[in-house]
């Protein structure tokens, strides 16, 4: 554990998750996210106090398995319906700005 | 012929349902009487977003066609409802209350579109949410807040407060909402009508926009618990294209309504009543467990300790599968992008800047932090072991009760603006509903009594599948009240 759990975040934090999430925050939005974010993490002490040693996580509360379909071609959405809803598109695909370089 | 007012418009569907197959009302005058009335009472509760008027006027004419070639089938042939804004319809607007999502168009419709579709209802419109189903008071939409019919300087609940307050205000007969905290039952609590969210996976998700995946659930608000029961009926079953949608035969929940609970065991978790409970709403609470003693049933407290901890679980692990879900909004694919900027990390970070809201900005900071190194392992996972201890505390408890029996939200409509800049306080708004949704539960709140003159909700909780155990329920307890003919003066 990097710091103690009830501290507060510090301004960089909050830019480091922000940054993390892809938000460009304001300074003014930094600020309010601190404090808010910091009474957010103090309801979450509580659970420190649970005994979990050797309880296993719950991801679904139902049984979840992985169904195949079967390997046949299916209809699927109209490209069309798709690619009118993208900012950009050219050529029947969706048209982004290049990320590497 | 029945006067086309807010008095047609304020039966329950079922009632609706005996006027059209008698011939005395048509679906199309039916329709038009509800257009009127949304046409008259939006500007003061704004439970709309969007309003489809021709493609409802065409549904309705396609009912009563179906119906005049004696093919009018199912609980809502002919209906006017409202779905929630976060349920895909084709060809119509899908914002869910974002403005990242302004001019997107969904190419297909969500599941139990198609079942409302296939069932002949006919929809009205997309119902105001907070912005993707984030809130507990329909502040948070970025169309503007939705009020309470009952009082409109308060708020109607939320996240599902327009499809509630739509029901509430005679603006549809059925609605349909999401609820991954309580955002149906809060919000019928509040505007004092019937809101269930079913077990997770009995109504697939194939088509809502997701928010926290493993406690989103899809489900009915309605006037009686014979309309949650008929609606639940009509969007249940078993759809492959959600892999977590259970594989159930079709059930016919009305069939459950049976008016008869003596015998049963009813068990009454003291934690629920929280510190912060209003008196009106726990004088109103401890009536309701008389009348429910009076109908046969046997009540006993009953202590179900990690209550306490459910607040700080699920908002764990909500924020945290809301963030993943929320990475999707990228200013590429759909919706409002910015695109006057540099290069592609900066349509990124504008478009979500500009395109998401505080509360939505929050939650996905907070799961990012709690799913983050260093901290994943006291956050997340502590979150979700203590939710494998929650629900085998339930599972516990169901071994010696049918169903549980709590307040649904321990104030009334709080006043609009009270809670806005204290995100906590909204959280604790949902401190009687979040254990349903961690557990994955079935439950039902329906009216329970009045305090200072508003609506307060009475909970009842299941087993997973025990759906019909509670419609059962909260039928019965409704039929011995009149709490559910209350309406608001509006």
């Amino acid at each position: 554990m990097d710091r103690f759990l009830a501290d507060e975040l510090t301004a960089d934090e909050v830019r480091h998750i922000a940054a993390l999430t892809r938000l460009g925050l304001t300074d003014d939005e930094i600020e309010t996210m601190r404090g808010q974010l910091s009474s957010i993490l103090k309801v979450f002490e509580s659970l420190q106090q649970v005994d979990t040693e050797g309880v296993e996580p719950t991801g679904h509360t139902t049984e979840v398995r992985t169904v195949l379909r079967a390997d046949s071609a299916q209809e699927s959405l109209e490209r069309e319906g798709i690619l009118k809803n993208a900012p950009d598109s050219e050529a029947g695909y969706v048209k982004v700005r290049p990320i590497l370089g | 012929m029945v006067n086309a007012g807010s008095e047609l418009t304020g039966i329950t569907a079922h009632e609706a349902q005996d006027l059209l197959s008698s011939g005395q009302v048509s679906s199309v005058e039916l329709t038009e009487a509800v257009l009127k009335r949304v046409e008259e009472i939006e500007p003061q509760v704004h439970s709309y977003i969007t309003v489809t008027q021709d493609r409802a006027l065409d549904a309705a004419r396609a009912a009563d066609e179906a119906r005049a070639d004696g093919k009018a089938e199912g609980p809502l042939a002919g209906i006017p409802v409202m779905v929630k804004d976060n349920l895909s319809t084709e060809g119509v607007a899908t914002t869910a209350g974002s403005r990242m999502l302004l001019g997107y168009t969904p190419p297909y419709d969500a599941y139990v579109v198609e079942q409302f579709r296939s069932g002949g209802a006919v929809i009205v419109g997309k119902g105001n949410l907070d912005e993707f189903a984030m809130g507990s008071s329909t502040e948070h939409s970025a169309f503007g807040a939705t009020r309470n019919p009952w009082d409109t300087d308060r708020v109607p609940g939320g996240s599902s407060g327009g499809p509630a307050a739509g029901v509430a205000a005679n603006e549809c007969f059925v609605s349909l909402g999401s609820d991954t905290g309580g955002s149906i039952r809060q919000p019928a609590a509040l505007c004092g009508i019937v809101g269930m969210k079913p077990t997770y996976g009995l109504v697939s998700r194939y088509g809502l926009i997701a928010f926290g995946s493993s406690l989103d659930q899809i489900g009915p608000f309605s006037r009686d618990v014979r309309d949650a029961a008929d609606t639940l009926s009509v969007i249940s079953g078993h759809d492959k294209r959600d892999s977590t949608s259970l594989d159930t035969p079709a059930q016919d929940f009305t069939s459950s309504l049976t008016g008869d609970i003596s015998g049963m065991k009813l068990g009454v978790p003291r934690e629920y009543l929280v510190d912060g409970m209003e008196s009106g709403v726990k004088a109103a609470f401890e009536k309701s467990l008389e009348t429910l003693e009076g109908l046969g049933a046997t009540l006993e407290e009953v202590s179900l300790p990690l209550t306490d901890q459910a607040l700080a679980v699920y908002y764990i692990i909500a924020p945290s599968e809301a963030s993943a879900n929320l990475a999707r909004y990228d200013g590429f694919k759909y919706g409002n992008a910015v695109n006057d900027v540099p290069t592609a990390w900066d349509v990124m970070d504008q478009t979500r800047e500009q395109g998401f809201g505080a509360e939505v900005k929050r939650r996905i900071l907070i799961g990012a932090y709690a799913l983050s190194a260093g901290y994943y392992d006291a956050y997340y996972k502590k979150a979700q072991q203590v939710r494998t201890l929650i629900r085998q505390e339930f599972a516990a408890t169901f071994e010696n009760f049918d169903a549980l029996v709590t307040p649904t939200s321990p104030t009334v409509a709080f006043k609009a603006g009270d809670r806005m800049d204290d995100p906590v306080a909204m959280y604790l708004s949902d401190v009687c509903t979040i254990p349903v949704n961690i557990a994955g539960l079935p439950a039902i709140s329906v009216p329970g009594g009045i305090s200072e003159d508003l609506p307060v909700g009475l909970q009842f909780i299941g087993p997973q599948m025990g759906d019909g155990t509670v419609l059962r329920v909260a039928h019965a307890y409704e039929q011995a009240t009149e709490w559910h003919r209350l309406k608001p003066g509006i």
